[in-house]
């Protein structure tokens, strides 16, 4: 799923500076699911948000709601009255969802509470590891199901490098915890799977015009337009 | 072996293609605009190594581009391997950097990943990593036999160049290794440098895995040697450094010598004894000393090892 | 029934600190906290019940609302008691390894330790919310830890967001919802240090 972070306070109070009528808007799907921007948290922040403003001493009038999903119109449309009211939306939805509202409600001001992260995949629970990175051209066919683009370091397609050590990318997370090396797994899998050849193979260039590096991207489904 | 055999003509590659013992360098360009580091370095180095190794962005530090302290390399009398990593450049840049160190003279070309940005002084640069060191040999060698942009478009001189990579012995999986390396043959590697050795059973071992599949008689391998300046050096390398494969008994014996001086003569020492080792190896074709911002040890241990004097070739 | 000598288990709230590396505001005398109590059922309610029957001092700035268990407690349940102008908030449940849900005592940790750090984002002390265990046997403990969080609170003031007429423990009880238990009728008579009856 795309997961999600909440900004720092500090950054969502410089968005909403001195706006007197806020809604924060969550949305109750991906970001709702990685426990950062449902409605539950939609709450949680604007009880924030009232409780610094009154601190500071600031009048305002703060309010949450939530959309299914905030990057469908329908869905906006059932809290349009909502936004219609407010001087500032403060969005909790990923990128995609606050850039749907920012456009459905355009000129209103949208601004995110939340830096969209990655498209990553629950481990367990509250454990999100980034999975996919969206490059438009999907080779794990031949990596036993494991990325090379974002999990590789160095999105290698002929791994692993000389720093890949004990199974461990040479790379940290910023807490400095070991990340695993994309190439070891992948090999330990496919020997598993009895595929070792696929190791051997010279893989070509990555065709980046695919991925966002090429420009923002667009798909259409012929067949499903309506008539 | 006329000029026209060799597929570039370097200094490296007449002697390695001779089957000489090569002994190559390494000088990392200085931290600022000052031209006259490469000078200084090279002033050192010359006469005692074949060709010297012109680090890029080493750890993904910012210092002057390889390309140019090459040239100034080769301009006082020392012949460069030009190092490039694909952490920096997309394949434009690359391509157009070789042609550009082609037109100015220099033929030897080190194809490497390259250390991640977070290692160095600008971790929030984004990384480039359009190609891999495999794509990256392939590439060139396909420019230099082929007259061809990596797009497929021909050009009407080709660069000549001595290409070489690097492989690190002891990383993970191990198994894999030789295997890695045969990858980097097939697309097209002339020559290769190890990461510096100190575990020299273990290197063994895989020299041993190496020539089982006749890789040793495909590309050209100098194994990579880093003389120890203390036992802080030794312990640095053994605990901070990704890939490394220190044995204890290296830091317990240059931890035994009092630091300074005494420590140097041990590590001096004990870079020689290992020279001696590995080039009895079957299928190591030479050494590739890695004496960083200590380029002065180095014509000691190239004399002491008996490797003087380097051979002069047409 | 006594057990005073009972000692305390390590998970605890900490005896507070200054809030801050500012000096010590003077103690407002007549400053009285208001602060609420999410007590549990099967235990932290029960050892209020026990303080009574046993006659046990504490404050009258407590007041209850009693909960199947802590772990029904969310983080804006925390959160809007400071916003309604609660001086101070703390969750009573049981000893660790002792929930009668297992684990809600723990989660109702881990909510309060995330209301802790929300609070000090926007400048509220953390100590201002806090957790507690003990049995429904621990009556002096349920006494022990109303006089020791008044204090507290006595000692850091006011809650900055405090407003004029807000009644803070029907606040507290409509965001909770259909969570809240009813009161017990008629708790026994806990005596306040004036006297006053609950």
């Amino acid at each position: 799923m795309i997961t999600a972070e909440r900004k720092p306070l500090d950054e969502i109070l410089a968005l909403v500076g001195d706006k007197k009528k806020v809604l924060v808007a969550g949305c109750d799907t991906c970001v709702a699911i990685c426990l950062t921007g449902g409605e539950k948290e939609a709450e949680i922040l604007a009880s924030e948000l009232r409780i610094k403003a009154e601190q500071d001493g600031r009048e305002a009038s703060i309010e949450h709601t939530a959309a299914i999903r905030q990057c469908e119109w329908e869905y906006l449309d059932m809290i349009a009255d909502k936004v219609k009211d407010a001087d500032i939306v403060v969005s909790m939805a990923c990128g995609i969802g606050i850039q749907s509202m920012a456009e459905k409600f355009s000129p209103a001001l949208v601004v995110p509470a939340v830096n969209t992260n990655m498209l990553g995949m629950p481990q367990e629970h509250a454990l999100w590891l980034e999975r996919c990175g969206a490059c438009g051209d999907c080779v794990i066919g031949e990596t036993a199901g494991i990325c090379p683009v974002v999990r590789c370091s160095k999105s290698l397609m002929n791994g692993p490098c000389g720093g890949s050590h004990d199974g461990k990318c040479e790379v940290t997370t910023p807490e400095k915890e070991d990340i695993d090396c994309a190439w070891h797994l992948i090999w330990e899998r496919l020997k598993a799977q009895g595929r070792e050849e696929l190791m051997y193979v010279n893989r070509p260039p990555k065709n980046w015009s695919k991925s966002s590096s090429g420009g923002p991207r667009k798909m259409v489904r012929e067949e499903a337009k309506p008539v | 072996m006329t000029a026209t055999e060799y597929k570039a003509g370097s200094n490296l590659e007449k002697i390695l293609t001779e089957g000489k013992f090569a002994v190559t360098g390494e000088c990392g360009p200085p931290k600022s605009a000052d031209g006259s580091i490469i000078e200084n370095k090279a002033g050192i180095l010359k006469g005692f190594v074949d060709a010297v190794n012109i680090t890029d962005n080493q750890t993904a530090v910012v210092r002057v581009c390889s390309m140019v302290s090459g040239y100034q390399a080769q301009q006082h009398g020392l012949e460069a391997i030009m190092q490039m990593t694909c952490r920096d450049r997309n394949r434009l840049a690359m391509q157009a950097d070789i042609l550009g160190a082609s037109v100015l003279g220099i033929k030897n070309i080190l194809c490497l990943t390259g250390d991640h940005m977070s290692f160095g002084n600008h971790p929030e640069a984004k990384g480039v990593h359009d190609l891999d060191a495999i794509n990256l040999i392939k590439m060139y060698k396909d420019m230099r036999d082929e007259a061809r942009f990596q797009c497929g478009e021909e050009m009407p001189v080709a660069p000549k160049l001595y290409i070489g990579c690097a492989e690190n012995p002891f990383g993970d999986p191990f198994e894999f290794r030789a295997l890695r390396l045969k990858k980097k043959v097939e697309a097209g590697a002339d020559f290769m440098q190890t990461q510096c050795i100190f575990n020299i059973p273990k290197f063994k071992e895989w020299m041993k895995e190496v020539r089982a599949i006749g890789l040793h008689q495909e590309i050209k391998i100098l194994a990579g040697l880093t003389p120890l300046k203390g036992v802080g050096a030794a312990k640095y390398m053994k605990n901070f450094v990704p890939g490394m494969d220190v044995p204890q008994e290296i830091v317990d014996r240059m931890s035994s010598v009092e630091k300074g001086p005494p420590a140097h003569a041990e590590g001096k020492k004990l870079a020689v004894e290992m020279i001696k080792e590995i080039a009895e190896i079957e299928g190591v074709a030479g050494v590739h000393l890695m004496a960083v911002e200590w380029e002065e040890a180095v014509p000691e241990i190239v004399e002491m090892a008996g490797l003087l004097p380097r051979p002069a070739v047409a | 029934m006594a057990d005073a000598d009972v000692k305390v288990p390590a998970a605890e709230g900490e005896a507070p600190e200054a809030a801050d590396e500012a000096p010590k505001k003077p103690v407002d005398p007549n400053f009285e906290p208001e602060i609420i109590v999410f007590a549990c059922h099967y235990c932290a309610y029960a050892a209020a019940d026990l303080a009574g029957s046993m006659r046990l001092q504490y404050p009258t700035n407590i007041r209850m609302i009693k909960l199947p268990c802590t772990g029904k407690l969310e983080v804006i349940h925390l959160l809007k008691a400071i916003e309604s102008g609660a001086d101070g908030v703390y969750a009573a449940g049981c000893l660790e390894g002792e929930c009668h849900y297992l684990k809600g005592n723990l989660w109702a940790r881990k909510r309060v330790n995330h209301v802790k750090d929300l609070l000090a984002e926007v400048g509220i002390e953390p100590e201002r919310v806090e957790m507690y265990n003990m049995s429904s046997a621990m009556g002096a403990k349920f006494a022990e830890v109303a006089t020791e969080f008044t204090a507290r609170i006595k000692q850091l003031g006011p809650n900055p967001v405090k407003r004029e007429g807000v009644d803070v423990h029907a606040a507290a009880r409509e965001a909770l919802g259909g969570a809240a238990m009813p009161d017990d009728p008629a708790p026994s008579a806990a005596t306040s240090e004036e006297g006053h009856a609950e």
